[in-house]
């Protein structure tokens, strides 16, 4: 896997960096590199790669395709689509009927790789150094290309390549037989961030590693110093992703504080009006593929008012077809949003397939912000983490300046006193219960961009949801909130310390015992509203 | 069976019988269809004969009548105490990994890697058994198993939830939340039973061969009689003093404690039973059907049992049972003869049963004949 990737790079490299005719290589040290026991062979490569002869690379890619024959006479041959060429005077050749092919073991084809990628590291173009050093820093260098390490890093303007290259050649020196080689080395490294470097040094302390003393406590302490780096990526990413989650989670659970926290109506169908906010993406992304596949980057900005618009309009139906009968009755009311639950998975199967669909990101959501060497932040999650706050930031201004969201909490404090002042409560909770849905389907949209589509999308986090309203407290967005970001990032951190099942069971056994304590919530109600 | 509950809380009513003259009837024909009718017609009535029961008549049969147990037991707590319960698919399966502990361990060496282990350790590499199956090849340490390990769960649970009075739906929910955490546990291979696949490939039971068609009739027989049994125990418990007070408690909790009563006891004597009932269900069921996974445990299957007790009728002992035979009579058709619409049909169940018959089918039957049944409940 590793050499076909490397021989991949290698022919590109060649390609750019090495297109000049084939300035032959000595002829003795070709037939020390094609013939022989491996030892001396890779002897002689090693020897080659560090004196960086002209045409080594051509050769090395030639012996990695099979493509190099000997003749007992002692010429080294490179056979290319039926012709042969001398590999010493680049001359055409003639092979004779008792030429051997120059086998090569898997020993044989690693080193081959490995001194094809440090003469890379001579490229003339700099991206092509900057890939080779990358590549090298990733893998650990080999100790047999130390020489060739030097020579480039001498050879070397970028100043940033030229770091990086002291660094690789620490990496090689770290195991060199010369002690004050080993201690400039260990101390260049440990100001290095990368993971390579920790697990060299960790390899170092190994029983069969560093034997002195005195540079055992020095690459320990250069251990703590790359650690500490580290950690910062490290504690930086947990606390990324425990916000992507909370994000998620709040956004899925934003929809169901409305119809749950504000209206008091158990809503099991949640999930499923996610599921067809999400299957409404991907009908949007398809009429974009369709009809405009020039404009496809933009799908998202009208598949979110769709996804939206759709979900609003099914949980419209929902409240005035069954929803409004059960008022009163939350036991009910769960049951009967379950079977409406069921009805809208089959109904999404029969019509789409029990298959997951597959909903492409927009090319601008790909990649992500590299931060540090070991963290990098995918540009969907901040995208998500971005939508949750608009979301977020939409539905408090609607339930607290707006018309409907005066209307809304004012059937949820005192239905008959509303109706008294002419508000049509009916029709509030018509409005309030397909914003809900409508923002459920939202929620459905941004999960459509990390996550399978498929028609039980909403089974996997209706228990989610609802113990981010229950935790957070009913009627309340800023307990919704801040229950989304705790749990996502309890759940991230545990996850960490415990393995991601046992941090589920371990967050779920967290709420049951916190709910025991606090039955109402992070931010419980006062007043007579909260008997209910 | 019961050692959690107040000792007022057992013994049957001692305010008049038990039954009337027609509920002895009913106990009387289902004990006589279920210990003489059913095994004469599977047993002794040869095959191909017009009244010959078939052996998938016997185990759809004997599932379902497991499944009634636990509508039944659906119905003390949220019928008669108001307690709507999303977790109960926990005791179920409770029950029924004890049960299937046992009989992993009478696989003996006759599972596909001949050894003294159940397959699924081999298969992990443990060498030896853990902790949690020491007692796990004798029958009757199972047998406790199957009733203390509910109760205890049920009591720990219910102790701490109605101490704090969380109620309603907030109780639904976290009951749901401690069932989906316990799929997720027993999801873990590492928790020490099977994992995804759970326990299977059962050979014997007390040394008898599974298979055997005798073996099956006599947990069939079982199966009935403890269905019946529970009926009895339910009703006894119903007709208490303590089955008053539940009732009160169910309709009115502050007017209950502030005449003196203590909800908590009630509800957790009752919690608890009903948990027992469940687990005791899971552990005929193991053995019958074969196979005991974490899906048991799945939200799903938790709601499908509300349904059970939604669709017979809240409040009655018999409505659950008819419940439960409906609904998974009509599931066994459905995923046979049409299983793209069985989803359809359940839900619309739901909303059908919520929406227009709040007291389900026993309420439907009373209003086509007295309105005897219609007083004792009020949903």
């Amino acid at each position: 896997m590793l050499i076909r990737l490397l021989r991949g790079l290698a022919a590109a490299a060649l390609a750019a960096a090495l297109a000049a005719p084939a300035a032959a290589l000595d002829a003795a040290t070709a037939r020390a590199i094609a013939t022989g026991d491996n030892d001396a062979r890779i002897a002689a490569l090693g020897a080659a790669v560090a004196r960086a002869e002209p045409g080594l690379a051509e050769f090395a890619q030639a012996l990695l395709d099979d493509a190099v024959k000997t003749t007992p006479a002692g010429a080294v041959l490179v056979v290319r689509d039926e012709h042969a060429v001398d590999a010493a005077t680049g001359q055409p050749a003639t092979v004779p009927d008792d030429a051997e092919d120059a086998s090569n073991n898997n020993r044989m084809r690693g080193a081959l790789a490995a001194a094809l990628g440090g003469l890379r590291l001579l490229s003339k173009d700099p991206a092509a150094r900057r890939a080779a050093i990358d590549e090298l820093s990733r893998n650990g260098a080999d100790p047999a290309l130390l020489p060739l390490v030097d020579k480039a890093w001498a050879g070397e303007t970028d100043a940033g390549l030229k770091a990086q290259l002291g660094r690789l050649r620490a990496s090689v020196q770290v195991a060199s037989p010369d002690r004050a080689q080993r201690l400039a080395a260990i101390d260049l490294l440990s100001h290095s961030d990368e993971p390579a470097v920790r697990a060299l040094l960790q390899a170092r302390l190994a029983p069969d590693g560093e034997a002195d003393a005195t540079l055992r406590v020095a690459i320990e302490r250069a251990l703590a110093q790359v650690d500490a780096r580290l950690a910062w990526g490290e504690r930086l990413g947990v606390l990324f992703t425990g916000i992507s989650l909370g994000s998620i989670l709040l956004l899925v659970a934003l929809g169901l504080a409305i119809t749950y926290g504000l209206m008091g109506v158990i809503n099991m169908a949640h999930g499923e009006l996610m599921m067809i906010g999400a299957y409404t993406t991907w009908l949007v992304q398809n009429l974009f593929h369709r009809f405009a596949p020039g404009l496809f980057d933009a799908y998202l900005v009208a598949a979110i008012p769709a996804a939206f618009l759709v979900s609003a309009g099914v949980g419209a139906v929902l409240e005035r077809g069954v929803i409004r009968f059960l008022y009163g009755r939350p036991l009910e009311t769960l049951l009967a949003t379950w079977g409406i639950s069921l009805v809208l998975i089959q109904g999404v199967r029969s019509l789409f397939g029990a298959q997951n669909v597959q909903v492409e990101n927009p090319a601008w959501m790909s990649g992500g912000i590299a931060v540090a060497s070991n963290l990098v932040l995918p540009w969907n999650r901040i995208a998500i983490i971005a939508f949750a706050v608009l979301v977020l930031a939409g539905t408090g201004l609607l339930i607290a300046r707006t018309r409907l969201g005066l209307f809304v909490r004012g059937v949820t404090q005192n239905r008959r006193m509303a109706s008294c002042t002419g508000i049509d409560t009916a029709r509030t909770d018509t409005l309030a219960f397909s914003l809900g849905a409508g923002i459920a389907g939202l929620a459905g949209c941004a999960l459509s961009q990390v996550g399978n589509v498929g028609p039980d999308l909403g089974q996997g986090y209706i228990v989610d949801a609802f113990m981010v309203v229950v935790l957070g407290g009913v009627g309340q967005l800023a307990g919704t909130v801040l229950a989304a970001l705790g749990l996502g990032l309890m759940n991230k951190v545990l996850e960490g310390v415990a393995g991601a099942v046992l941090a589920k069971i371990m967050v779920l056994v967290f709420i049951v015992v916190f709910i025991q304590k606090r039955p109402q919530g992070l931010f419980a109600l006062k007043g007579r509203s909260a008997e209910s | 069976m019961n050692t959690a509950a107040p000792a007022d809380l057992l013994p049957a009513s001692r305010r008049g019988l038990l039954l009337g003259p027609a509920g002895r009837v009913a106990v009387v024909v289902a004990l006589l269809a279920v210990a003489v009718v059913a095994p004469v017609l599977n047993l002794l009535v040869p095959a191909g004969h017009p009244l010959h029961l078939g052996d998938y008549g016997v185990a759809l049969v004997a599932r379902i009548m497991c499944y009634a147990i636990c509508a039944l037991a659906m119905d003390l707590i949220w019928g008669y105490a108001g307690i709507l319960s999303l977790g109960h698919g926990l005791y179920f399966a409770l029950g029924g990994y004890a049960m299937g502990m046992y009989l992993m361990r009478q696989i003996g060496r006759d599972g596909n890697y001949r050894s003294e282990l159940p397959d699924f350790m081999v298969f992990l590499d443990w060498k030896q058994l853990p902790w949690h199956w020491a007692g796990s090849s004798s029958f009757a340490f199972q047998m406790l198993l199957v009733v203390a390990a509910p109760a205890l769960v049920a009591g720990v649970f219910g102790w701490f939830a109605f101490r704090s009075r969380i109620k309603g739906v907030y109780f639904s929910i976290i009951t749901q939340a401690l069932t989906f955490a316990a799929m997720l546990l027993f999801f873990r291979n590492e928790t020490g039973f099977g994992g995804n696949n759970g326990f299977t490939d059962f050979k014997r039971i007390l040394g008898v061969p599974l298979a055997l068609p005798s073996t099956r009739m006599v947990l069939f027989v079982l199966t009935g009689c403890t269905l019946v049994g529970f009926a009895l125990l339910a009703r006894a418990v119903v007709n208490s003093k303590a089955g008053r007070v539940l009732q009160a408690i169910r309709d009115a909790e502050s007017r209950v404690m502030f005449t003196g009563y203590d909800p908590l006891r009630y509800k957790l004597a009752v919690w608890v039973l009903s948990a027992v009932m469940c687990g005791v269900a899971g552990a005929l069921y193991v053995p019958q059907v074969g196979i005991i996974n974490p899906s048991e445990m799945s939200p799903a299957a938790s709601i499908e049992m509300a349904i059970w007790a939604a669709v017979g009728g809240r409040g009655t002992l018999v409505g659950p049972i008819v419940g439960a035979f409906f609904v998974s009579g009509a599931k066994s058709w459905f995923t046979q003869a049409f299983p793209e619409f069985w989803l359809y049909f359940l839900g619309a169940l739901f909303i059908a049963v919520t929406l227009f018959l709040p007291r389900g089918l026993m309420g439907l039957a009373a209003r086509f004949t007295t309105q005897r049944t219609a007083r004792r409940i009020k949903a």
